[in-house]
């Protein structure tokens, strides 16, 4: 029977047909939590009783929420993630090595893997061709404690993207757009496969546009691997990771969607909802008072990259902060390398530690009273950068430059790149 | 059977709504960061809700994080169950894991106040007098047995590991 990419993941592992909405037992391949959720899933795992983690190799703490620890509470959970890693034998990643996607990507995800991790965005795997989502604490010191974990085998929805990548659009406008189309939980408890012209959307492009599949509730959104992957996985020295993985032609989808690459515009969340969106081109009357560059959805090279092209030789508007997360340490030596750093603090950039910065509210970049941010993040949830009483809106990294310098929404094709 | 007063709360209820990331440094004292648990969607829930209610939400309750301090603190300030017309995912999971029963119902004719009773078995939801009386599907029953075992974590250390054979 032909398969959907999902359905041939499960079925390598378990060696046996399998049907989506079917509920089974697997073994995962990677194991990952950050500091938020950490403390709990180590907790959880202790209550257990279980002398030793399933897989050491395989089980991997980062510290990127907190990072470096704004408080005393923060820097005593980062010390029992040490001890518990030194005392199970797992990977740990400190502070200063950056966002636990973008490690996890760079390092460990490989297509066909079953990842799990304890944060939502950890659908972002799916663009090498895993099976990568989030759960919570308990259900990740399942997974640490017995190697395996269980799931429902989700529906799948086909998202063909068509056409070529128009200058100025980027993944997260494509993303946005989806998110918009189906709203905050039209894809709820799915997945949704990528599918079309993809041999023209970069692993950059790909990467943002799985990160926020979670955006519209989906489970994981998933890219074929291809020539694209394995280009990526041996830019990482990564030679033997590369399997290619794609769905058969006549698999059962539960829904078949067309994006045209050319009929999309560059895109803004607007508050309190991702799925709120609207043109940028139509938003030129929101002022703004901080720019957030970085966090786990766009905080890669190509994106500091970008936006350092619009800031070259311009300074952000008065009264307006730029703040810009490297989503690695990878990530801030070759920004640093190119260029790209000295560009964006002589534009009036402060530079942060890589790690996810002030996306979720802990540290740098805590918005005042009525401020309004406009974020390459995630979400924009009320509350979301630690003010119930400001507004965050969210944009791909050319909308986010473009507007640092006007301090109004602005939409890229004003400037030149 | 679960029974209680009614606190209502809106569509797209988020994990920042529950338990803002504000607190973050509060994770690992869950008795302080549950006097957080909603405070910038119903004033002084924590008050309100320490004898026991029961939340009703609209759709997609529970959107966004992982976190699963979100169903902790629910249970912890006093929610005996979360009943909402759709659930996200990760959210769903997460309360089942910890042994908080979430009811998936069309919650329009349900408001703020109301005292209401739960039959999880049944799957039959009542006004208490009787002005409604909503049906829904009882949950799988691998599920319900890790709800009836106070959690996951109860459930492997009485069974020893994960089965689907029961």
């Amino acid at each position: 029977m032909a398969k959907t990419m999902v359905q041939k993941i499960f079925e390598r592992k378990i060696e046996s047909d399998v049907k989506s909405g079917m509920m089974i037992i697997v073994p995962v391949d990677l194991v990952y939590v950050q500091d938020g959720t950490g403390p709990l899933s180590f907790r959880q795992f202790e209550k257990l009783e279980k002398d030793s983690l399933a897989f050491s190799e395989n089980t991997a703490i980062f510290l990127d929420h907190a990072a470096p620890s704004p408080r005393k509470e923060l820097s005593n959970d980062h010390i029992y993630l040490r001890t518990m890693a030194s005392k199970l034998g797992c990977k740990i990643y400190d502070v200063g090595e950056g966002v636990c996607h973008q490690i996890a990507i760079e390092s460990l995800v490989r297509p066909f893997d079953i990842v799990v991790g304890a944060d939502s965005h950890t659908c972002t795997g799916g663009a090498l061709g895993a099976f990568a989502t989030g759960m919570g604490s308990t259900d990740i010191a399942v997974s640490m404690g017995l190697g395996k974990n269980w799931f429902r085998i989700p529906e799948s929805i086909l998202i063909k993207l068509i056409g070529k990548m128009p200058k100025y659009i980027t993944g997260k406008d494509i993303i946005i757009s989806i998110v918009k189309y189906f709203g905050s939980n039209g894809a709820s408890y799915q997945a949704l496969e990528f599918s079309g012209d993809i041999e023209n959307i970069s692993i950059y492009d790909r990467l943002t546009i799985s990160n926020m599949a979670i955006e519209c509730g989906a489970k994981v959104g998933i890219f074929p691997s291809d020539e694209v992957t394995r280009e990526f996985l041996e830019k990482n020295n990564r030679f033997e990771d590369f399997k290619e993985l794609k769905p058969d032609p006549d698999a059962e989808y539960i829904d078949r969607l067309e994006f045209k690459l050319d009929e999309i515009e560059p895109m803004v969340s607007v508050p309190h909802y991702v799925h709120t969106a609207r043109r940028a081109k139509n938003l030129k009357d929101i002022k703004i008072n901080q720019v957030f560059l970085g966090s786990c959805t766009n905080g890669r090279l190509e994106d500091l990259r970008m936006a350092a092209k619009i800031l070259k030789g311009k300074s952000v508007a008065k009264g307006v902060r730029l703040i810009v997360v490297p989503a690695s340490k990878k990530v801030y030596l070759d920004a640093i390398k190119e260029g790209i750093i000295e560009t964006l603090v002589n534009s009036g950039a402060s530079i942060m530690a890589p790690g996810c910065g002030p996306c979720v509210g802990v540290h740098e970049g805590i918005l005042g009273d009525n401020e309004v941010a406009l974020a390459t993040s995630n979400r924009n949830f009320r509350g979301r950068m630690g003010n119930p009483d400001s507004y965050i809106y969210l944009s791909s990294p050319l909308t986010a430059a473009a507007s640092a310098i006007t301090g109004y929404i602005t939409d890229p094709r004003e400037f030149d790149i | 059977m679960i029974s209680g007063r009614v606190i209502k709360v809106q569509d797209n209820i988020s994990t920042d709504h529950i338990i803002p990331g504000r607190y973050f440094h509060l994770r690992s004292d869950l008795k302080k960061l549950s006097e957080h648990t909603l405070e910038d969607v119903v004033e002084n829930f924590y008050e309100k809700a320490k004898n026991g209610v029961i939340l009703v939400g609209g759709s997609n309750f529970g959107i966004g994080s992982s976190r699963e301090h979100a169903p902790i603190v629910l249970k912890m300030s006093g929610v005996k169950a979360v009943v909402a017309k759709s659930f996200a995912r990760i959210f769903f999971r997460n309360a089942i894991n910890i042994g908080l029963p979430v009811i998936i119902v069309d919650t329009s004719k349900i408001f703020d106040g109301d005292d209401i009773t739960i039959d999880l078995e049944k799957g039959v939801l009542r006004e208490r007098r009787d002005s409604y009386k909503l049906n829904f599907p009882p949950l799988d029953i691998r599920i319900q047995s890790i709800i009836d075992e106070g959690g996951i974590v109860n459930y492997i250390k009485k069974h020893g590991d994960i089965s689907f054979e029961m």
